[in-house]
C-alpha cells in the first residue's frame, strides 16, 4: 500500500447547488416564482403566511411546509384553502434541521405547480443551517421578531446576508421590550447593506398590506421575465 | 451547530472522489464567513464517516480570512466583524473576495500496490 494525494478543489456544497439549479429550472418552466422563507423557531413565519397566502393580488400561492416533525403548520394554512404540501425531514438522518435541495426535489411531484404562480417554501425554524443550503428559490425572505434581540444580524451574518427581504415581526410588542429598533436596523445594514425590510405584526395586521404587495410585485416581476 | 450538516456535505464530496480507496487525510479551506468551529466539524465528520472509506480520516482545516472589495471606490480591506459597508465611501455594493470558501482542496488516499503480471 502507498499513499497518494488527490487534488480536488471542489465546493463541498456543489452537489446541493446542482440539485437546487435543477429545481429552479423546473420551477421556471412551470412559471412559478419561489420564496425560501426562513427564521428562528417561533418568529412568526406561519402566522405571516396565514395573513397573506389566500390573497396575493394576481398570484395564486402554494406553500411547501418544512418541519422536522408534524403537520400543525400545514393544517393552519390548509384551513385558508391554500394548497399546502408537507415535507418532514424526520425520516432522514436524525431529523434534519433544514431543508436541502434534494428534499425539495423529492416533493416536486406532490406540488401542484400548474395551479400556482408563487410557491413559498417555509423552511425549518433555524438561523444557521438553512442559510447554507439553496433549495431552488428565486428570493430569500427571513423573519426576525423583535423578541429575539437587536444583535441577531451580527450573530448570524450568513443568514442575514443572504436574504433579499427581512420582515421585522411582532412590532406590537415594542412598547413592552427594551429592544432598540434603530440599533437592529443599523446592525442589519452593516451585515447586509441596503437590505429591504418591512416592519410588521402578524397579530395586529400592521404592515401586512406592504408584505402582501411585496409578494404581488415579486410574482409580477418574475412573470414578466418568463414572458421575455 | 451547522457543522453536522456541513460534515455530511464534505463526506459526500470526498467519497465521490475516493471511490473504493481508504481516505487518510481530508484537506479543507474554510472561509471565516462560514462560521465553522473546526473542532466541532472534525467531531461530526468522524461521526458521519463511520462505516465509509473516510472512517478514521484526519480533517485538516485551513481558515481563510475575510477580504472585501468595494465596487464603487475599488478599495479592498479585511474585516474581523461582520460589517460589510465600505469604510471609505459608505458604499453598499461590496463583493466578498475571500472568506466564503467551503472547499475540499485535496485528499490523501491509500492505493493498493499494482501487482504486475507477466
Amino acid at each position: 500500500m502507498h499513499r497518494t494525494k488527490v487534488r480536488i478543489v471542489e465546493d463541498a456544497l456543489d452537489a446541493n447547488d446542482t440539485i437546487a439549479r435543477a429545481n429552479r429550472a423546473d420551477f421556471d418552466r412551470a412559471g412559478v416564482t419561489v420564496v425560501n422563507l426562513m427564521s428562528a423557531p417561533g418568529a412568526g413565519k406561519t402566522a405571516l403566511l396565514e395573513r397573506v397566502a389566500g390573497d396575493v393580488p394576481g398570484a395564486r400561492v402554494g406553500v411547501l411546509e418544512g418541519d422536522v416533525q408534524g403537520s400543525m403548520d400545514a393544517e393552519r394554512l390548509a384551513a385558508l384553502h391554500v394548497p399546502v404540501t408537507q415535507l418532514n425531514t424526520e425520516p432522514s438522518f436524525g431529523g434534519e434541521c433544514h431543508l436541502d435541495a434534494n428534499m425539495v426535489r423529492s416533493a416536486l411531484d406532490a406540488l401542484p405547480l400548474q395551479e400556482i404562480d408563487l410557491l413559498v417554501i417555509e423552511n425549518v425554524g433555524n438561523l444557521v443551517c438553512p442559510a447554507e443550503f439553496k433549495v431552488g428559490e428565486d428570493v430569500r425572505v427571513m423573519v426576525s421578531s423583535v423578541t429575539e434581540g437587536e444583535d441577531k444580524p451580527l450573530k448570524y451574518p450568513l443568514m442575514f446576508r443572504t436574504c433579499d427581504l427581512v420582515l421585522v415581526n411582532k412590532i406590537d410588542l415594542l412598547p413592552h421590550l427594551d429592544y432598540d429598533l434603530d440599533r437592529f436596523l443599523y446592525n442589519l445594514d452593516q451585515v447586509n447593506p441596503g437590505a429591504q425590510r418591512l416592519l410588521v405584526s402578524a397579530r395586529t395586521g400592521d404592515g401586512i398590506e406592504a408584505w402582501r404587495q411585496w409578494l404581488a410585485d415579486l410574482a409580477a416581476r418574475t412573470g414578466e421575465r418568463a414572458l421575455l | 451547530m451547522h457543522e453536522l450538516s456541513l460534515s455530511g456535505a464534505v463526506l459526500n464530496t470526498v467519497v465521490k472522489h475516493a471511490g473504493e480507496r481508504r481516505v487518510i487525510v481530508v484537506s479543507l479551506r474554510v472561509g471565516r464567513l462560514r462560521q465553522v468551529v473546526p473542532g466541532t466539524l472534525a467531531f461530526y465528520f468522524a461521526f458521519v464517516a463511520r462505516g465509509t472509506v473516510c472512517e478514521g480520516a484526519r480533517l485538516e482545516l485551513q481558515v481563510v480570512e475575510v477580504s472585501l472589495r468595494c465596487d464603487a471606490c475599488e478599495k479592498s480591506w479585511e474585516i474581523e466583524l461582520p460589517a460589510f459597508r465600505c469604510p471609505t465611501c459608505g458604499g453598499a455594493e461590496v463583493a466578498v473576495a475571500s472568506g466564503n470558501e467551503f472547499m475540499v482542496e485535496s485528499i490523501e488516499v491509500e492505493e493498493a500496490e499494482c501487482i504486475a503480471r507477466k
